[in-house]
């Protein structure tokens, strides 16, 4: 006979290490707060299911935010309202896994409003746990798009009206109005009852998933005594004679045993498939990796930056492709301005024999600057020893370091003198190559057809490159 | 009234004293302490007597550790398994309003809601 305890769940940590200050036992939720009673079930129900080794949990913006304290689980901590979007491509990328859309209706029907409607419609196989708790309870109490009509918030002092800010948005009813959906409850945590209720619903939310049934929505109306300004208790009696009157309980869509399971392999590019789809195919090569001349050590951190349209980032994504060909880690990351053209663009590139952590370069090895503005912002920031690659037939002034090597490139000129200002970047390339240890000229010269699949774009492309390598073989020497 | 043969222990730093678990019990053998954990909140206690180890309390309380219900408090009493000496022991309850018990094979206190760091035979 087994031995019947109910006891913290092994879905949890022990003690709670990543909470800071002194704290590590309780949760840092306020007392009575339906958000531990929630968890709770969940952490029951994945180890129950023998799947909490499985469990990949999206935590929101909200007073959940720290979850992650608490779950013995995977966990990614997604911006405001775009856990939907971030438990997509988890599910997407790891199907085994369940994961887990935790979020607060801040965070689910106003923020992120968008983003559920259109995982829902997707019907993503994931498992959506909405809190509804009437308000923002992490910021101090404002009012939510599920705030009641006459509810006081910090934000509607004299209650929310109609005429101002409009009727509570029912989620529920909303999300099972779309096709996809295979699951849609709405439960309270406000009773022994409904707490069982609630309980039989987040097992089902999960079976779902595991099941690969499709999207399951559990909405759970939940007690927040700070930003209700009431006991705890108080807060249940409140959810049961108020909050569940404008938000009815029920099953409002349960498809879940008329449909077929998912097939989840057939639901994105196999990674077989994705080196052919971005045209990454290693038999195209015909060269042997260990044998080229690029350095044992490499570490470059690269900022390229100019005008809209001068081709910066395009050079990075070259640099990054280039890369990869050699068997380096690489990452490539844009930063501009709204501007589609004539703004200023720069991007952040990677190239490591090691693994990268973050794809930011704050401090470079190499500045590429191709209009003055660039230059003028980012010298300060390369390192000592570092270069700085600049287009002196665009640039009127001069790098002023002295720690630095100065390699001024006429490259717009020579891009002109070949019949296409839009080539510098390729001249740049080929000055990289010439004179650097990082990248393999032969290489180059292979990636570059497969860029460049026009025959005519290709010959002047090639020219522009000859051109620079040209010149920075003369700078090494 | 249902029967006695249930145990609850309450984990005194761990509650935060929302008092839920204490309207919760349909036998109401829970209140809240008069004292204060290191916290600040007054936990909820034990009577020491007549719970039935239905577990409503249990999924009342929000915080993931501070309510160990024993559905059958003798049954698990005697699957108790000593984490001194490996050793399948028996456990004697000490303080029940605390939660506390003895180790018959060690001699140890037992805290009866440190769930997850203790062991019984299956
Ligand atoms: C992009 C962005 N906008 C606004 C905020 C501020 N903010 C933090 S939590 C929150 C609302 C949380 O409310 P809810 O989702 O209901 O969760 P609860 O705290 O009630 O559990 C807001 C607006 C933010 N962190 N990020
Ligand atoms: S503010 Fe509200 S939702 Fe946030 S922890 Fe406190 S009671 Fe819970
Ligand atoms: S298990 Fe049941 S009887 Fe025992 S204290 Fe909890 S609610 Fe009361
Ligand atoms: S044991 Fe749980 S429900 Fe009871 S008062 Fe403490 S925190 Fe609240």
């Amino acid at each position: 006979m087994s031995v019947k305890i109910l006891g913290k769940s092994k879905g949890f940590y022990d003690t709670f290490e990543r909470r800071p200050g002194i704290n590590k036992e309780q949760t840092h939720y306020c007392p009575g707060c339906g958000h531990g009673i929630l968890h709770k079930l969940i952490a029951e129900a994945v180890v129950d299911f023998g799947v909490a080794e499985n469990l990949i949990f999206i935590s929101p913006v909200g007073c959940s935010v720290f979850s992650f304290y608490y779950f013995n689980a995977g966990n990614f901590q997604a911006a405001h309202g775009r856990a939907p979007a971030v438990a997509t491509g988890v599910k997407r990328a790891k199907p085994e896994s369940i994961v887990i859309s935790y979020q607060g209706d801040g965070d689910l029907a106003a923020i992120g409003g968008n983003e559920i409607l259109h995982a829902a419609n997707r019907g993503e196989a994931i498992t959506v746990f909405f809190v509804n708790n009437a308000i923002y309870g992490m910021t101090g109490g404002q009012m939510a798009p599920t705030t009641l009509i006459g509810q006081k918030t910090t934000t509607t002092p004299y209650g929310r009206t109609l005429q101002n800010e409009g009727y509570p948005i029912r989620m529920a009813e909303i999300i099972s109005s779309l096709e996809s959906p295979v699951y849609v409850e709405r439960v309270m945590l406000a009773d022994t009852r409904s707490i069982n209720a609630a309980r039989k619903a987040v097992r089902k939310g999960i079976k779902n998933q595991i099941e690969n049934k499709g999207f399951s929505f559990v909405e759970v109306l939940s007690t927040c005594p700070t930003g209700w300004k009431m006991t705890p208790p108080q807060s249940q009696e409140w959810i049961k004679s108020t909050l569940s009157e404008t938000f009815p309980l029920g099953v409002y869509k349960d498809i879940s045993d008329q449909v077929e399971p998912l097939d989840l392999s057939q639901n994105f590019a196999p990674s077989e498939r994705i080196p052919k789809l971005i045209g990454l195919e290693q038999d195209k090569l015909d060269y042997d990796i260990a044998t080229m001349k690029i350095a044992k050590e490499i570490d470059q951190e690269i900022r390229i930056s100019g005008f809209g349209g001068q081709g910066v980032l395009t050079l990075g994504v070259w640099l990054s492709e280039i890369g990869m060909r050699e068997d380096l880690n690489v990452s490539w990351i844009p930063s501009y301005g709204p501007e589609m053209r004539g703004g200023t663009a720069n991007c952040h590139v990677k190239l490591s024999r090691t693994s990268i952590g973050s794809p930011l370069v704050t401090h470079p090895s190499i500045l590429i600057a191709m209009n003055r503005p660039s230059l003028e912002k980012f010298e300060e920031d390369v390192i000592e020893g570092g270069a700085i690659i600049w287009d002196n037939s665009l640039i009127d002034i001069e790098p002023t370091r002295k720690d630095i090597k100065n390699i001024p490139v006429p490259a717009t000129e020579i891009a002109n003198e070949l019949g296409n200002t839009r080539i510098s970047n390729v001249v740049i390339l080929g000055v990289l190559a010439g004179f650097s240890d990082f990248l393999d000229p032969l290489v180059v010269q292979r990636v570059l057809p497969l860029i460049f699949k026009k025959k005519h774009l290709l010959e002047i492309n090639l020219k522009a490159f000859q051109k620079g390598l040209e010149l920075g073989r003369e700078l090494l020497a | 009234m249902a029967k006695a043969r249930g145990l609850v222990a309450v984990n005194f730093e761990e509650c935060k004293g929302c008092k839920l678990c204490v309207d919760a019990c349909p036998v109401d053998v829970l209140h809240l302490a008069k004292s204060f954990n290191t916290h600040g909140y007054s936990p909820a206690e034990y009577d020491g007597e007549g719970c039935t180890g239905c577990g409503i309390c249990y999924y009342a309380c929000p915080e993931p550790g501070a309510i160990t219900v024993f559905k059958r408090w003798e049954e698990a009493q005697e699957a108790y398994i000593c984490h001194n000496n490996n050793v399948q022991s028996r456990l004697s309850l000490q303080d029940s309003v605390r939660g506390l018990a003895l180790c018959d094979s060690c001699g140890q206190e037992v805290i009866l809601s440190d769930f997850l760091n203790l062991r019984f035979a299956e």
